[in-house]
């Protein structure tokens, strides 16, 4: 029997929830098992390090990353799968765009050290303990990863071949994209393998959706329950729909909950929360500054509502080290 | 290795039927200002996407202008309030990714107003040589 094409999961600044997906595969994971021989998976199977750096270069078919990337460790692990693999695909919002660990991009690492080491109320412990990237405890030299100043798609830390969108990507797509690597009927290079269209386009609210809105006040899922049946944005909810990629089944809005954009933007959109911006800021009625401003101010968070899950690849990338504003 | 004085590099988006004939009436009527900021002309305020603002900053500018008519005034009845309310929400994030307030300007200059580009040109790059570059990684 031929030997079957070798596959890695690998998880890097990330939940575990893009793990569940592959789980979420259901019974279509055993044609999986079937097909490839799974040889790196930490949160499922024990392989060590030493066993994929034993492997020749490009013996692996397919490596698919999750999570972004901000300490030495994650870098140093997806060089090495860089290199063992002919095929990486970036799997789940972290790795496509940074992701929620990506909203650090708002601070640095002093400021998240100190937060959680400091600052934080409930820190327990011996105040002043701090990890250190190495130390000398009994003799005994320990070694931590270094963590970054900033978090990292993946595509800013290696070349990436294709891109699996979602927090966590449908296993619809999931399974679409492994079975176009087996049967070898993959989209060039440097493609999201979702539909290029907006979200709004598969919407069941579509419909609801009027010629014109003009939003007086903006709503949030924490303090307004949603009409199940009309359009979010009609309603004066924030919802990423008309700036992020289709795919996704819509879960959320089945939900009753906005889109929050984490399938990414489509191809040719350079910034999603720049034109999410650009869109909602249109549907808003006010057209004097003092009004305008009153209305933005029901936003408290504009950057981490716009860019919750694309910070690291929105064009400016975090916030400027060293600002004082 | 020799140093020279920082010149900021503002890009300015001018609307065709406003700011950008009030810069051309700056230049017939023979006003001269600072040259560090060359014209983009777009067809109104409200084509310039917000995108066009983060790309000219990524890219190396020190600060982006905007000129449109003033409100009313807009050729296309509502293109102005539309880049209004898009340059409040704009302002909101850049203060958040810590880009200065005088930074990004959106002024309103009729056709008429040749001396209000040379003002705010003169203005702004004074403002802009006293904050220094932005340095803006790619």
């Amino acid at each position: 029997m031929a030997e079957k094409p070798k596959v890695a999961f690998y998880w890097c600044a990330s939940c575990g929830g893009c793990e569940e997906a592959v789980v979420d595969l259901e019974e279509q994971i055993l044609k999986v098992v079937d097909a490839v021989d799974i040889v790196l998976w930490p949160v499922a199977l024990d392989f060590k390090r030493r066993d994929i750096e034993a492997m020749p270069d490009q013996s692996i078919a397919v490596a698919f990353i999750n999570g972004g990337i901000r300490m030495s460790e994650q870098e140093e692990w997806v060089h090495m799968l860089r290199k063992k693999a002919r095929i990486v695909v970036a799997f789940g919002a972290c790795a496509h765009l940074g992701g929620i660990p990506g909203l650090a991009n708002l601070a640095d690492r002093r400021r998240i050290f100190d937060t959680v080491y400091r600052e934080v109320p409930t820190q327990e412990g011996q105040p002043g303990t701090f990890p250190q990237e190495s130390s000398e405890p009994d003799g005994n030299r320990l070694a931590l990863p270094a963590f970054w100043d900033e978090v990292k798609a993946l595509d800013q830390v290696i070349d990436v071949d294709y891109y699996l969108p979602g927090c966590a990507p449908p296993p619809k797509l999931i399974w679409g994209a492994i079975e176009a690597i087996l049967t070898g009927a993959l989209p060039p290079k440097g493609a999201v393998l979702s539909p290029n269209k907006a979200c709004c386009d598969d919407c069941p609210r579509k419909d609801s959706k009027p010629d014109k809105i003009e939003l007086t006040e903006i709503k949030r899922p924490a303090t307004h329950v949603a009409d199940p049946d009309l359009c979010f944005l009609a309603q004066g909810f924030v919802c990423l729909g008309p700036a992020t990629r289709s795919g996704c089944g819509n879960p959320c809005i089945e939900g009753n909950m906005p889109c929050r954009g984490c399938m990414g933007p489509m191809d040719d959109v350079f910034d999603q929360g720049a034109k999410f911006l650009s869109a909602f800021a249109s549907i808003l009625a006010p057209k004097t500054e003092a009004e305008i401003d009153r209305l933005l101010d029901q936003i408290p968070d504009p950057v981490g509502t716009f860019y919750r899950f694309s910070l690291p690849k929105s064009l400016l990338h975090r916030r400027r080290p060293g600002a004082t504003v | 290795m020799a140093t020279t004085a920082f010149e900021p590099r503002i890009v300015a988006f001018f609307c065709n039927w406003c700011t950008y004939t009030a810069s051309d009436l700056a230049g017939t009527a023979r006003l001269a200002y600072e040259p560090t900021a060359p014209v983009i002309r777009v067809m109104c305020s409200g084509r310039v996407d917000p995108q066009f603002v983060l790309k000219a900053l990524q890219e190396g500018a020190d600060g982006v202008l905007i000129g449109g008519c003033h409100p009313g005034d807009c050729h296309y009845q509502e293109g102005n309030y539309k880049t209004l309310r898009r340059f409040r929400l704009l302002k909101r994030i850049l203060s958040q990714f810590g880009v200065e307030d005088e930074r990004v300007r959106l002024e309103w200059i009729s056709a008429s107003e040749g001396d209000r580009v040379q003002h705010v040109i003169n203005e702004m790059t004074d403002q802009l040589r006293k904050l220094g570059p932005w340095h803006a990684r790619s």
